[in-house]
């Protein structure tokens, strides 16, 4: 069952459009800010909300990169394998990420703490490598210091 | 001093100017003007005489694109105006600056936009990891709703008009105009056939326009000073400024507006400082990840749409991304088609079987499996995916890259055969 700070968060997003299956996107993120990722439950949730089918559902969930279909950790590493930050180091970035998280690319930490995720250009380029930690952009990241950067992810 | 209008009101503590220092420094008088005294064909005018083009990567002439949309009493309603804000092109982060550091010049552009097509309702269609953005953004568009700049009858005129944000799922294809009309209506960001343009049936069917964050933020620039004024702005007489921007292993990485049209060699010389000690520039993509490579014999190319195409790239997004001597250019290229094959949403077969096909035969020449027909076969892919095979641009972009790398960069593929390993691991 949706809780009701998401059902009024998505009820203000079905204000901004004439149909409600366009709010389907806001309506997936919304309850992944809630609950980490979207659950089959999540989808049985939104479905009647949404007037779309769990499967209509899943085929939006899972066109978009950020929309999270299986569980991940309390953060979210999100590292960016673009071609910027690929000629400045992103694979030893990685690397060290993977290391200093515990958790190996596409995979979780087995304390739950920590999902590592290549993404797609960040869009901070002149910053190169950089990556995301849950909401916050890190840039000129030095692999020597992941462990330090994810000190504060608790 | 450069006349610089799209940054000009950018503060040096990297924070946005709010409501009340953007009117200060001279912010929406140009839509106060215009909503008072000019009708939409005016604006529509005023934009077309400017030459001001797309901005985004397409390079469209804004104000063409803006006269096919159906006006007056006899048509549809309601009308929208979608700003392009995904900035999803790799080595792109231009519109992220505008967004981050003069919202309100946004907002100003977006109603003297919607004005000029009669638009009802516009959404922004924002970038899902532009965080800072969307904050400014959200804070602003308030803002500007309770100085009744948005919303009923802005600056006292009959014209209405209401902003949303819309955060995107994250997905290339997302920045593709009929894929982004997909995206807002809740569904997967496949491409639509055109005709019929979305000017004309776009968003729920009705007419919608589509335009780059850069470029809406140049209309209160051209309303303001007029068509003329605004042509004068450019080295080269396309029109206005461009935000430039560098990345890769030069000295000074980073964003400069400057004259639409000022050189490659300018650009990389004086503002991006050169390149880093002990490393030689080989190439650049001019544009974003799906431009033609340039390399040393083009820089003293204008930075502008006509010059570039004269030497077979695009001025794309004018975000270069530099290739030094100590990168492999057969790796930058793999990099470049696994972006595409993954981001291909896989509709149309030459972009979704292709990309992967090219994607393994890259991976096979880095990894020194590679054979000397695999050239002839990528070669014979960036035909396949050549404009007029499928729906949208990402694969004819996706061949740009390609065909531009195989032909300056011939001897590298080569090496990479005959050495059975990549020369630079």
């Amino acid at each position: 069952m949706l809780s009701d700070d998401e059902r009024r968060e998505i009820d203000a997003e079905l204000t901004r459009y004439p149909t409600r299956r366009a709010a389907s996107i806001d309506a997936m993120r919304i309850v992944q800010r809630h609950r980490g990722w979207v659950s089959d439950d999540a989808l049985r949730d939104l479905a009647p909300v949404i007037q779309m089918t769990v499967d209509e559902l899943d085929s939006v969930a899972s066109f978009y990169n950020m929309i999270f279909r299986r569980p991940v950790g309390r953060h979210v590493i999100l590292v960016c394998n673009s071609v910027s930050c690929w000629m400045l180091g992103a694979n030893r970035l990685r690397d060290a990420m993977a290391a200093a998280a515990a958790a190996p690319p596409g995979g979780t930490s087995a304390d739950k703490r920590f999902t590592l995720l290549p993404i797609v250009c960040l869009g901070a380029c002149d910053h190169a490598p950089v990556l995301m930690v849950d909401d916050d952009l890190h840039h000129d990241v030095d692999p020597a210091d992941a462990v330090g950067l994810l000190a504060r992810y608790e | 001093m450069t006349d610089r209008p799209l940054t000009a009101r950018m503060r040096e503590d990297g924070d946005a100017p709010d409501l009340r220092a953007y009117e200060r420094a001279g912010g929406y008088a140009a839509a106060r003007d215009a909503l008072r005294t000019l009708t939409p064909a005016d604006v529509q005018a005023r934009v077309k005489d400017s030459g001001l083009r797309g901005r985004g990567g397409g390079g469209f002439p804004t104000g063409v694109k803006w006269s096919a949309v159906p006006m007056g009493a006899g048509a549809p309603h309601p009308k929208y105006l979608v700003v392009n804000a995904d900035e999803m092109e790799p080595g792109t982060f231009k519109d992220r600056l505008l967004m981050e550091r003069d919202p309100h010049q946004l907002i100003e552009g977006v109603i003297l936009s919607a004005y000029a097509v009669e638009a009802d309702v516009a959404y922004i269609f924002l970038r899902w990891a532009y965080k800072l953005s969307e904050a400014r953004l959200v804070r602003a568009i308030a803002e500007a709703y309770e100085a009744h700049h948005l919303g009923r009858n802005i600056f006292g005129s009959a014209y209405s008009l209401d902003l949303h944000v819309h955060v995107s799922g994250g997905r290339y294809m997302g920045g593709e105009e009929t894929g982004m009309i997909n995206a807002l209506e809740g569904k997967r960001a496949n491409p639509r056939s055109k005709p019929p343009y979305p000017a004309v049936v776009g968003l729920w069917g009705q007419p919608t326009v589509i335009n780059n964050v850069e470029t809406i933020c140049n209309v209160p620039h051209v309303v303001a000073r007029g068509a003329e004024a605004f042509r004068a702005l450019s080295a080269t007489g396309e029109g206005g400024t461009k935000l430039y921007g560098a990345s890769g292993r030069v000295k000074r990485p980073g964003l400069w507006e400057l004259p639409l049209g000022t050189t490659i060699r300018e650009i990389l010389d004086e503002h991006a400082g050169g390149m880093q000690d002990g490393v030689r520039f080989r190439g650049v993509l001019p544009g974003g990840a799906s431009t033609d490579f340039l390399t040393e014999a083009h820089l003293d190319a204008a930075m502008d749409f006509e010059s570039l195409k004269q030497y077979g790239s695009r001025l794309g997004t004018g975000t270069m991304i530099v290739l030094d001597d100590r990168t492999c250019p057969v790796g930058m290229i793999r990099n470049l088609e696994e972006f595409f094959a993954q981001e291909s949403c896989g509709w149309c077969t030459p972009c979704w079987a292709g990309l992967h096909w090219v994607a393994d035969i890259l991976r096979d020449l880095e990894e020194g499996r590679g054979e000397m027909a695999d050239l002839d076969t990528l070669a014979s892919h960036t035909r396949l995916l050549a404009p007029g095979n499928t729906y949208c641009a990402l694969a004819p972009g996706a061949a740009e890259p390609l065909q531009s790398g195989l032909a300056h960069f011939r001897d590298d593929f080569e090496r990479h055969v005959r050495e059975g390993r990549c020369p630079w691991q």
